[in-house]
């Protein structure tokens, strides 16, 4: 199922879409964020933001914005 | 020693990988913290041995996690060594990796790799390694990266000989680019590229054409030609998604054989961890109650300390006063250099407690987890949820504070904390709050439990605070600046903090204050001393003029002493300042005496405290329990009650609330934001608002 990473519920878990890459800001790219990679939601912050991520090893804190654009196929 | 070599080192790492704790083990405290020119990022640089005839300098470049820089303090490691400014350039780059995340580090090194420079890969935490499971194929690491490759264990002192030996014989490391960006990617683009910059290898004009705007050092030809190639060709931001994959690609190849994780021997202690410190509920509760640990550590140790302090430099000042020859020299030195140097001092315990328990919460990996429950919050007001250390540093002093914004990366986001953070009461405002608040409000129990006393000193601590946030709301709609940077933080593994990098900060961040406050504080006291200590020609006669006014009194009595020093400040420069304001200040219930104290606190507010006692020519200075007796006694002379009663007393206090009463936190305003526009908004602003209050409150009291 297509979805993006801001709509996943805590501890579910998604692959990064291949076709999405550009969208998706090349510093987040760079720690690790890469298409094809799978991702999980830990947890959400208090008034649901900033969400926690872990996504090929690194644990990253996004905020709902970032993570909106982050397509995936859940798992 | 003639032959003496130095080779110079740049560090290099990831946040988090213990770049620091290696940087202090090799150093130790033979290290100093300057700026770069020009830009106000901290520059650590240390000098160590490598043999009897060979040292090294070496640089501690901030951390990142690409060369591609996303903060100011990011852009000194793309600066150093792709376009360094002249003798910046480093013989051989250290980069430090964390054994546990590998892969992520190899971008790093492999963007670095193809600068074509000497690099040493040390891959730290290497005594994790059998806890966590992993084994690395060191030897085909080296030939896979081409390049040394050693295991240290920064903080177990253990590979650093090794490393050192490395770095001696920086010059046999392979200098080969490992081709992390290949013209493949796209031919026609590439191809393009090489033409426009034929000295340039492949990734140096790359590097030049999407940073060209990062590059101080860059000249202007090369500005234009980069700018020119940008305007044919604009699929920078795909190439450079592409490039990022690409890297990671080859990095998964090399892994996969050199690199091996038994996944189940990992442990789960920070997934249970986060659960109870990163909780919905508890996240806050335990916020809450280490900030309460902070502010009450900060109050109670410190003040033994401040106290010593007080006395030392009190007891210096009269023990040099007796054993000079009295004199205008003496006179500067006695009461001008000696309580300059003692009104810097005196602050040195709550900032060494501050930083003390900031460095352990933020080497401990817990700083991250409260900017992760703190970003929300603080994103209504317009702020980050890295803004809560410089407010928090701010109740300490807001010069360390406004510096600890650098690390927000959207300069919106870090301009309206620095803009803010002075509203946060600071220890200097301490003072004058105790002994205003012990005058107007009775000492009594509110409800037979709370001191009515203390609440009211809360009170103005959550003014300050809520002021912060309401002006970090208006700013927040008001400034015209486009928010371009995204908020990603890492959360690092939980850890024990090590004494020595906890202690190396402390030293660090105190000598800054030292260096950075102490000197505007120290110049400003002696022109204030000047200020006091001179005057026209009534101030020279004070002693004839108060003989001649009190005939009954001894010329070598106290009283007689006292009467001149009080009769001398009012006739001095300071004190025709405090009468020309006077009309200005009327209207807030002060008069020129209290102008006087409102001038000179400029150096910094505790100082109004001690130039009360001046005016009041209070027998001994030190004792706050006599001025606070004396302050009970002045009469207002319009309406013949007390000065410092009620209106009064709250209008002072709500001034210093919201003015922007110091010296030093404009300068360093200034240096964080690189013009006058903003330190020169900042003093109208909160000046004016504090003066709108203290109007409001005075005329609606009184």
């Amino acid at each position: 199922m297509k979805t993006t990473v801001a709509k996943l519920k805590v501890g579910e878990r998604g692959r990064i879409e291949q076709i999405a890459i550009e969208s998706i800001p090349l510093n987040l790219l760079e720690m690790g964020c890469l298409p094809g990679k799978e991702i999980e939601l830990i947890q959400v912050a208090p008034f649901n933001d900033p969400l926690y991520i872990r996504v090929n090893g690194s644990h990253l804190a996004i905020r709902r914005d970032v993570a909106a654009k982050i397509q995936i196929t859940k798992l | 020693m003639s032959n003496a070599k130095i080779i110079k080192i740049a560090l290099v790492g990831n946040p988090n990988t213990g770049k620091t704790s290696l940087f202090n083990q090799l150093t130790g405290l033979k290290q100093n913290v300057g700026n770069y020119p020009g830009i106000t990022v901290d520059r650590k640089e240390g000098f160590f041995k490598l043999n009897a005839t060979t040292s090294a300098s070496i640089i501690d470049l901030p951390g990142t996690y690409s060369i591609n820089p996303t903060t100011l303090d990011e852009n000194i490691v793309l600066e150093t060594l792709f376009h360094p400014a002249k003798n910046e350039a480093p013989d051989v780059v250290v980069m430090v990796a964390d054994v546990e995340n590998l892969k992520r580090n190899l971008l790093l090194f492999s963007q670095l790799k193809d600068l074509e420079i000497p690099i040493i890969l040390a891959i730290n935490m290497a005594d994790q390694m059998k806890r966590k499971g992993i084994s690395i194929d060191i030897e085909a690491l080296k030939t896979d990266l081409d390049t040394e490759v050693l295991l240290i264990s920064a903080r177990k002192n253990q590979g650093i000989d090794t490393l050192k030996k490395h770095i001696l014989n920086y010059k046999k490391i392979s200098t080969q680019a490992l081709d992390g960006l290949s013209i493949k990617i796209d031919k026609e683009f590439f191809g393009a590229l090489k033409e426009t910059f034929p000295n340039k290898s492949l990734y140096q004009a790359w590097l030049t054409i999407t940073q060209f705007h990062n590059l101080k050092n860059l000249s202007i030809i090369e500005k234009e030609a980069a700018q020119e190639f940008l305007n044919c060709h604009n699929k920078v931001k795909h190439l450079q998604h592409k490039e990022t994959i690409l890297r990671y690609q080859k990095i998964n190849n090399i892994l996969k054989k050199d690199y091996k994780v038994d996944r189940l021997k990992g442990s789960d202690l920070r997934a249970k961890l986060d659960k109870v410190l990163m909780h919905r509920v508890f996240g806050y509760v335990i916020f809450f109650l280490v900030l309460f640990l902070i502010f009450e550590s900060i109050f109670d140790w410190a003040i033994g300390p401040m106290n010593f302090i007080d006395n030392l430099f009190l007891q210096l000042s009269n023990w040099t006063e007796m054993q000079l020859p009295p004199g205008v020299l003496t006179n500067l030195i006695v009461h001008g250099i000696i309580p300059g140097l003692g009104g810097i001092a005196i602050f040195i315990p709550q900032i060494a407690i501050l930083f003390l328990f900031i460095a352990v919460l933020e080497e401990t990996g817990y700083m991250s987890r409260v900017v992760f429950l703190m970003d929300k919050i603080m994103r209504l007001f317009g702020l980050n949820g890295k803004s809560v250390v410089p407010l928090m540093s701010g109740t300490a002093c807001a010069i360390p504070a406004i510096m600890a914004a650098r690390n927000i990366s959207s300069w919106k986001e870090r301009l309206i904390t620095i803009l803010v953070t002075p509203f946060i009461t600071c220890s200097a405002r301490l003072p004058i709050y105790a002994i205003i608040i012990s005058l107007i409000i009775p000492n009594e129990r509110l409800f037979g439990i709370l001191s009515l006393q203390a609440t009211v000193l809360m009170l103005l601590y959550l003014i300050g605070f809520l002021t912060a946030i309401i002006s970090a709301f208006i700013l927040d709609k008001t400034l015209k600046i486009k928010k371009r940077a995204f908020f990603i933080v890492e959360m690092p593994n939980y850890k024990l903090p090590s004494p020595k990098n906890v202690a190396y900060t402390v030293i660090e961040k105190t000598k800054a204050f030292i260096f950075g406050a102490g000197k505007i504080i120290l110049a400003l006291s002696i022109v204030l001393w000047f200020l006091a200590s001179n005057g026209p020609s009534k101030f020279k006669d004070a002693e004839q003029i108060v003989t001649q006014d009190n005939p009954e009194l001894n010329t070598t009595s106290p009283d007689f002493n006292q009467k001149v020093g009080s009769y001398k400040l009012e006739h001095s420069y300071i004190g025709y300042m405090g009468k020309a304001i006077e009309p200005i200040i009327k209207p807030l219930g002060y008069d020129w005496k209290i102008g006087i104290a409102l001038i000179s606190s400029f150096a910094a507010r505790e100082v109004f405290v001690g130039t009360l006692a001046t005016i009041y020519s209070v027998e001994n200075e030190g004792d706050t329990e006599t001025i606070r007796e004396r302050m009970k006694k002045e009469i207002n002379q319009d309406t013949g009650k007390p000065l410092f009663d009620f209106p009064t007393g709250m209008s002072l206090l709500l001034y210093y609330v919201f003015a922007m009463q110091c010296m030093s936190t404009l300068a360093v305003v200034k240096r964080e934001t690189n013009s006058w526009k903003w330190p020169i908004l900042q003093l109208f602003f909160m000046t004016g608002i504090a003066y709108l209050v203290s109007f409001t409150i005075y005329t609606f009291l009184s």
